[in-house]
C-alpha cells in the first residue's frame, strides 16, 4: 500500500445524506477480476444516464472538481452491502480523504486498507468545509495526517481525531498483511509446531 | 484442571498464533477454498505486491458461480464477463500452483461440496472461503466461515486472518423427526424461530439426539444455513459417522496418520459444564415439513399453514412483510399449498448431494411432472451427478421430465444463464428467498428436496407427507 502522510488538493462536495455502496459502485460492477479501473464507474447512476453520457449537474462532472482527491460527505456516508467494490473505485478514480459526520462501519474499515483516510468530523467542522469546497478549483485544502489537520483554503485549520493504529499503518503504508507479515516467524512456528502435533493438515 | 470449553473454544484455541493486548488474535488457517468471483482481486494484490501463496498445497480452487450447467461450457462460456472470471480463475491457480478442479474435471463442483467430497475439509480444522455458506463445513466441527476478498488476500500471502473471537451459542434439537422431516426443514425452522439476525455475533453449535442422527450431508445442510441465521460460522461436534465419511476420502489422513487424527478428532466436543452465552432448543417432534412465504429466510411456515398477514407480525417487520407479500405476489389467508409453482430447482450446497437427490428421486420414480411445469436437477459436483447417474436416479428424473445438469451455483442464484424470469416462482433448494436471487423480479419459496419433488408433480406447494 502506498504511503498516506499528506494531500494537498481539490475537494468536492456531496451534501447528500446516505450515500450507499449501490450508489457509490452498481452491483452490474461486481462481475470483474480487478481492483483497478472501476473508477470510471464510481457513482456510476448518478454520473451518466442509461446512454452512458454524463450528466452534467453531477459535481464530478464539473469541470472544477474532475480532479478531485477529496469529498465532503453529508452523514452515513457508504452505507449498505459491504462489497469492498467501493472504496476500490473511489480509490481508483483519485479519492484520497473522505471527511463525514458519519461512515458505515465496514465501509470505513474497508477505506482504510485501501489506502483512504476517513475523516469524522461534527457538524459544524463538516458544513465549513462543505462551504470552502463549494468554492471550486482554487480552494485546495490540505489534510496533514501526521499533524492530524485540515487546513481550509483561507488558512483555517481543523484538527481531527483518528485510530493511532491506523494511523500508524497509513502513514507507513502498511496494509493489513504487510503487518500480519511482520508476525512471519510467530507463523512459521504455529507451523513447525502444527507439522508435530497435526501433520495431516 | 483448566475450565470446561465449548467445541468452538478448542478449535479457536488450537489455531491462535498470536494475540494482541486487546483480544484481537492471528488464526492460522488450514484450509482455504477459493472460488471464481471473489478472488481475481486478490490474486491480482499478490501479483502487485510481488508476493507467493503461503501455502498453495492448503488451498484450493473451483469455478461454480459464474458457470453454465449445460453441455459445451468447456470451450464455451456466452457472457463474457463470467468467462474472463473463469479464465481467471484458471491462470490463477496455475501460476500460483494451487489444487484446482476445472470445468473439465469430473470432480468440479460447488465450492462447499467439493471440499468435504475431497476430504479436503477435516474435523477440528479452520477453513474459510471468500463466500458466506463457508458454514456447510461446520458439519464436520471445523470451524469454518465466509471473508471478503481483501481477507481472502491476507489468508493466500499469511495463511492466517485476523480475527476477534465470537460468543457461544447452543442449539439443542431433541428427540426424533417425524417422517418427511429433513435437515433442511430443521435449519429452516431454526432460522424461523430465532430470525435472520439470531445468531449476530455468535458461532452455534448444533447438538441434541435429532443431530446426532442426520447423516453427514444432512448436518451439512443444516449447517450452510447458519449464516442466514446471522451466525458467524455454524459447528457440530464430530463423531463415528463424521470419522466414516471422512475415512479413506482422496485428501484425507491414512495410516498412522489417520489414527493420530482420529485421537485428537475424539477430544472435540464441548465439555460438561461449558458456558453457552444463548441456548435455544426445539422438540424434533415439533418440526413439520416448513416452506418460506416471503423474501427473508426467518419467513418460515409449516407447509400446513396459511400465508400471514402484516398485521400478524410487530415493529419494522409489519413494512417488511407487506413489501414482501407484494414482491411475492400472495395474499393474507391463502392456504400455502394452493400456491402454484412455475419452476422447481433441486440443487446448491444447501441441497445438491446424493442423499438430497436420491431423496427428491424416491417422490419422483414412476411419475410425471406436472405439464409446463420447468424443473431441473444441478448435482453438486460432477461426482454426485456420476454416482446418480450410476445408481440410475438421473433417469428417474429425465423421465419423470426434469432437465438433468451438470454441476454449478445454478439457479441458486442469478448470476449464471439459469435465472428466474420476471413473476416466475419457484420451490427451490437453495438457501436465500431475497429479492432477485433467483432472477429479477423472481419469486422463491425455500423447501426440502422431497418438498421440492411434490411440488414438481403436483404444480402447487404439496405437503410431501401425502405424497408418502
Ligand atoms: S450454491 Fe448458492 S449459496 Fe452455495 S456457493 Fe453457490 S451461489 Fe453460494
Amino acid at each position: 500500500m502506498e504511503k498516506f502522510t499528506k494531500v494537498t488538493g481539490i475537494a468536492a462536495p456531496m451534501p447528500l445524506v446516505n450515500i450507499d455502496t449501490d450508489m457509490i459502485i452498481p452491483k452490474g460492477f461486481l462481475k470483474t477480476i480487478k481492483r483497478t479501473g472501476l473508477g470510471v464507474h464510481a457513482f456510476d447512476e448518478m454520473r451518466y444516464d442509461r446512454q452512458g453520457n454524463e450528466n452534467p449537474d453531477f459535481v464530478l462532472n464539473k469541470p472544477q472538481y474532475r480532479k478531485a482527491e477529496i469529498l465532503v460527505a453529508g452523514d452515513n456516508f457508504g452505507c449498505g452491502s459491504s462489497r469492498e467494490h467501493a472504496p476500490w473505485a473511489l480509490a481508483d478514480f483519485g479519492i484520497k480523504v473522505i471527511v463525514s459526520t458519519s461512515f458505515a462501519d465496514i465501509f470505513f474499515n474497508n477505506s482504510f486498507k485501501n489506502g483512504m483516510l476517513p475523516i469524522v468530523l461534527p457538524q459544524a467542522e463538516v458544513d465549513l468545509l462543505m462551504a470552502d469546497a463549494e468554492k471550486g478549483a482554487n480552494a485546495r485544502m490540505t489534510v496533514d495526517l501526521e499533524a492530524q489537520e485540515i487546513t481550509t483554503s483561507d488558512g483555517h485549520v481543523i484538527k481531527f481525531e483518528v485510530d493511532q493504529f491506523k494511523k500508524h499503518c497509513l502513514l507507513n503504508g502498511l496494509d493489513d498483511i504487510g503487518l500480519t507479515l511482520e508476525k512471519v516467524s510467530a507463523i512459521h512456528d504455529f507451523e513447525t509446531k502444527s507439522a508435530q502435533s497435526r501433520p495431516w493438515v | 484442571m483448566s475450565a470446561p470449553k465449548t467445541l468452538y473454544d478448542k478449535i479457536w484455541d488450537a489455531h491462535v498464533v498470536s494475540e494482541d493486548a486487546d483480544g484481537t488474535c492471528l488464526l492460522y488457517i488450514d484450509r482455504h477454498l477459493v472460488h471464481e468471483v471473489t478472488s481475481p482481486q486478490a490474486f491480482e494484490g499478490l501479483r502487485l505486491t510481488g508476493r507467493k501463496v503461503r501455502c498453495p498445497e492448503k488451498t484450493i480452487a473451483v469455478p461454480d458461480h459464474n458457470v453454465p450447467t449445460t453441455e459445451g461450457r468447456e470451450t464455451h462460456i456466452d457472457n463474457e464477463e463470467s468467462r474472463i472470471q473463469v479464465e481467471a480463475l484458471d491462470k490463477n491457480a496455475k501460476d500460483f500452483g494451487i489444487n484446482y478442479y476445472p470445468v473439465t474435471d469430473i470432480r468440479q463442483g460447488i465450492v462447499h461440496i467439493v471440499g468435504p467430497e475431497q476430504g479436503w475439509t477435516l474435523p477440528g480444522m479452520t477453513v474459510v472461503c471468500g463466500d458466506s455458506h463457508t458454514a456447510t463445513h461446520g458439519a464436520f466441527g471445523a470451524l469454518a466461515h465466509g471473508i471478503g476478498t481483501s481477507e481472502v488476500e491476507h489468508v493466500l500471502a499469511t495463511q492466517t486472518l485476523i480475527q476477534k473471537k465470537s460468543k457461544n451459542m447452543k442449539v439443542e434439537i431433541t428427540g426424533k423427526l417425524k417422517p418427511g422431516v429433513t435437515a433442511k426443514d430443521i435449519t429452516l425452522a431454526v432460522i424461523g424461530l430465532t430470525g435472520t439476525a439470531g445468531g449476530t455475533g455468535h458461532v452455534i453449535e448444533y447438538c441434541g439426539e435429532a443431530i446426532r442422527a442426520l447423516s453427514m450431508e444432512g448436518r451439512m445442510t443444516v449447517c450452510n444455513m447458519a449464516i442466514e441465521g446471522g451466525a458467524r460460522a455454524g459447528l457440530i461436534a464430530p463423531d463415528e459417522t463424521t470419522f466414516d465419511y471422512v475415512r479413506g476420502r482422496a485428501h484425507a489422513p491414512k495410516g498412522a496418520q489417520w489414527e493420530a487424527a482420529l485421537n485428537w478428532w475424539k477430544t472435540l466436543f464441548t465439555d460438561d459444564g461449558a458456558h453457552f452465552d444463548k441456548v435455544v432448543t426445539i422438540r424434533g417432534e415439533d418440526i413439520e415439513p416448513v416452506v418460506t412465504w416471503g423474501t427473508s429466510p426467518e419467513d418460515v411456515l409449516p407447509i400446513s399453514a396459511v400465508v400471514p398477514a402484516p398485521e400478524d407480525f410487530t415493529g419494522g417487520k409489519v413494512e417488511a412483510a407487506k413489501r414482501a407479500l407484494d414482491y411475492m405476489g400472495l395474499t393474507p389467508g391463502q392456504k400455502l399449498t394452493d400456491i402454484a409453482i412455475d419452476t422447481v430447482f433441486i440443487g446448491s450446497c444447501t441441497n445438491g448431494r446424493i442423499e438430497d437427490l436420491r431423496a427428491a428421486a424416491e417422490i419422483v420414480k414412476g411419475k410425471k411432472i406436472k405439464d409446463g411445469m420447468r424443473a431441473m436437477v444441478v448435482p453438486g459436483s460432477g461426482l454426485v451427478r456420476h454416482q446418480a447417474e450410476e445408481e440410475g436416479i438421473a433417469q428417474i428424473f429425465i423421465d419423470a421430465g426434469f432437465e438433468w445438469r451438470l454441476a454449478g451455483c445454478s439457479m441458486c442464484l442469478a448470476m449464471n444463464p439459469d435465472q428466474l424470469g420476471e413473476y416466475e416462482r419457484c420451490a427451490s433448494t437453495s438457501n436465500r428467498n431475497f429479492e432477485g436471487r433467483q432472477g429479477y423480479k423472481g419469486r422463491t419459496h425455500l423447501v426440502s428436496p422431497a418438498m421440492a419433488a411434490a411440488a414438481a408433480l403436483t404444480g402447487h406447494l404439496t405437503d410431501v407427507r401425502e405424497m408418502m
